[in-house]
């Protein structure tokens, strides 16, 4: 037991430093909570106006108003287009030799770096975010779990979905070894697997196979899953089932970057300087 | 004129030496307007029609807005990293030299990696004329470009504002992205589906809709009007406060002589 503090502790500090460091940036926590405060509203708007037009919906509009403001409050946490520009600077430019000399498991140390950073980002932003929108009037507002399950649920997918989000990180920062420039992945990123993970439109209204195929993505453990299942639009078996499949990707995609990153380093050429 | 072009060549020589980051960025442009397409489609095939409008119709506003952003992305990129121009001393040597400062500006960043987001621009619109069936005519397909270049012109000037007001803070502000990615994004469907007061906004206070919006209604045939021929020149009355403010801009601004 004692072992086992002895060897998390670097990483409890490394957490610590890293989360204080990011939030001294309350200014621009502040403009983020507006823009995404106005974002979360013309969204909401904007469904609204698809709902008056009536027709067969696989959400009802309170769920989405909720799915939408926690989209927004928790954006830091799940947005797969934010990369640490330090850590994708430190793999081209060579510095990651210091990284190597230091007394600590690399992938630890960088995940830490990730889940830190997302951490302190998402705190500063969510909460004036899910105040506000807890206080708006009837139907824009976020309602609360629909039962205790639920909200044990979203609590749970959350931080599985968080650690997918900071293993996904992890592999585009490993494939930036072999490919040097980081745009490739990113930009896949960015596009597809947000799209995949309900950052565009929620996954209930893709069309049929569509809508299958996204839901047992590997992105779509990153917000589709928790935000649904606080909604109440997702629950009992097929909630738990989803929240399986989360859990296998997030062991496969832990172990392939990882994996990754071990080849990685052994040919790591650091050409002096 | 002359001198644009040069710059023009120049920054395409530069492009030239990167060819693989710049297929990358295109196809990364592309997917990502693409993936936003695909967020209209799946709504639309569901509910068939928003606010009285039809999936082709909604498209037509989605390339419209698209384009004319991409076109100002492409010419007026060099206002959107205006901070770091300012923070390096680069702006200094601009004053220095006997041209125009807003000219060199433009001239120093032209951003055809951008061409993604214009491709996917283009053929959305090829697609929405295609498969609506609207009946064109020679005054609405002028129109139709008369709106984009009104269009990329407001979307440039809400960079340009962007940069000016860096003279007064020196970091960027994140806000207006409200209204530049902002103005991207929810331009995607006619801005009446948000609601009456949101479309007011976006007439009298950011005039999004005086381009996007009013004269789309023409094209439609869902007004008669045809003095909405002329509201997206209105909409480049939105220049006149934005040249004050980068005029008190330089004026305010002091280098810090690194």
């Amino acid at each position: 037991m004692k072992k086992m503090f002895a060897a998390i502790r670097p990483y409890a500090a490394l957490f610590r430093t890293r989360f204080f460091r990011e939030i001294q940036y309350r200014a621009a926590a502040f403009a983020g909570i507006a823009t995404q405060f106005f974002w979360g509203g013309m969204e909401i708007l904007l469904f609204r106006a698809f709902y008056e037009t009536g027709g067969e919906t696989p959400m009802t509009f309170s769920q989405v108003v909720s799915y939408i403001w926690l989209q927004q409050a928790f954006l830091a946490l799940f947005m797969l287009w934010f990369w640490d520009a330090d850590i994708i600077e430190c793999i081209t430019k060579g510095n990651i030799a210091y990284e190597l000399a230091r007394p600590l498991g690399l992938y630890r140390m960088w995940f830490t770096r990730v889940i830190a950073q997302r951490c302190a980002r998402a705190l500063l932003r969510c909460v004036p975010i899910l105040l506000i929108a807890l206080l708006l009037p009837e139907p824009y507002r976020l309602t609360l779990p629909p039962n205790l399950p639920a909200f044990l649920g979203f609590l749970f997918t959350m931080v599985t979905g968080l650690l997918v989000v900071a293993a996904i990180t992890m592999l585009v920062y490993v494939l930036t070894f072999f490919t040097m420039s980081p745009s490739g992945v990113r930009i896949f990123a960015a596009s597809i697997a947000e799209l995949l993970s309900g950052a565009v439109v929620p996954l209930p209204f893709f069309p049929g196979k569509l809508r299958l195929a996204a839901e047992l993505s590997p992105f779509a453990a990153v917000q589709n899953l928790p935000l649904r299942i606080y909604s109440g639009n997702l629950a009992g078996k097929e909630a738990l089932l989803l929240a399986v499949v989360q859990l296998f990707w997030l062991a496969v995609l832990l172990g392939i970057s990882s994996g990754l990153l071990s080849v990685a380093r052994r040919r790591v050429v650091v050409q002096g300087g | 004129m002359k001198l644009y072009l040069k710059y023009f060549a120049m920054h395409l020589k530069c492009l030239a030496q990167y060819k693989a980051s710049f297929v990358l960025l295109t196809i990364g442009q592309f997917l990502t307007a693409f993936s936003a397409f695909l967020g209209i489609f799946f709504l639309m095939n569901r509910f068939h029609t928003v606010k009285g409008f039809t999936f082709s119709e909604v498209l037509l506003f989605f390339a419209v807005t698209l384009l004319s952003f991409a076109l100002a992305e492409c010419f007026a990129r060099g206002f959107d990293t205006f901070s770091s121009m300012l923070g390096n001393g680069e702006f200094d040597r601009i004053l220095l030299r006997p041209r125009n400062t807003v000219f060199q500006i433009i001239a120093s960043k032209i951003e055809l990696s951008r061409a993604g987001r214009l491709i996917q621009a283009a053929l959305t619109l090829g697609i929405a004329v295609g498969t609506g069936e609207i009946h064109w005519s020679f005054a609405k397909g002028l129109l139709l470009v008369e709106m984009i270049l009104c269009g990329a012109v407001f979307f440039a000037s809400l960079f340009v504002l962007g940069a000016a007001i860096c003279f007064f803070t020196t970091e960027g502000l994140e806000i207006l992205n409200i209204f530049t990615d902002g103005g991207r994004e929810f331009g995607r469907y006619p801005l009446s589906v948000y609601g009456k007061d949101m479309l007011r906004f976006y007439t009298f206070v950011v005039p999004m809709a005086l381009f996007q919006y009013y004269p789309m209604l023409l094209i439609l045939d869902k007004s008669q009007n045809s003095l909405l021929f002329f509201s997206p020149v209105l909409s480049l009355l939105f220049l006149l406060p934005v040249a004050v403010v980068w005029k008190l801009g330089v004026r305010h601004y002091r280098s810090c002589g690194s």
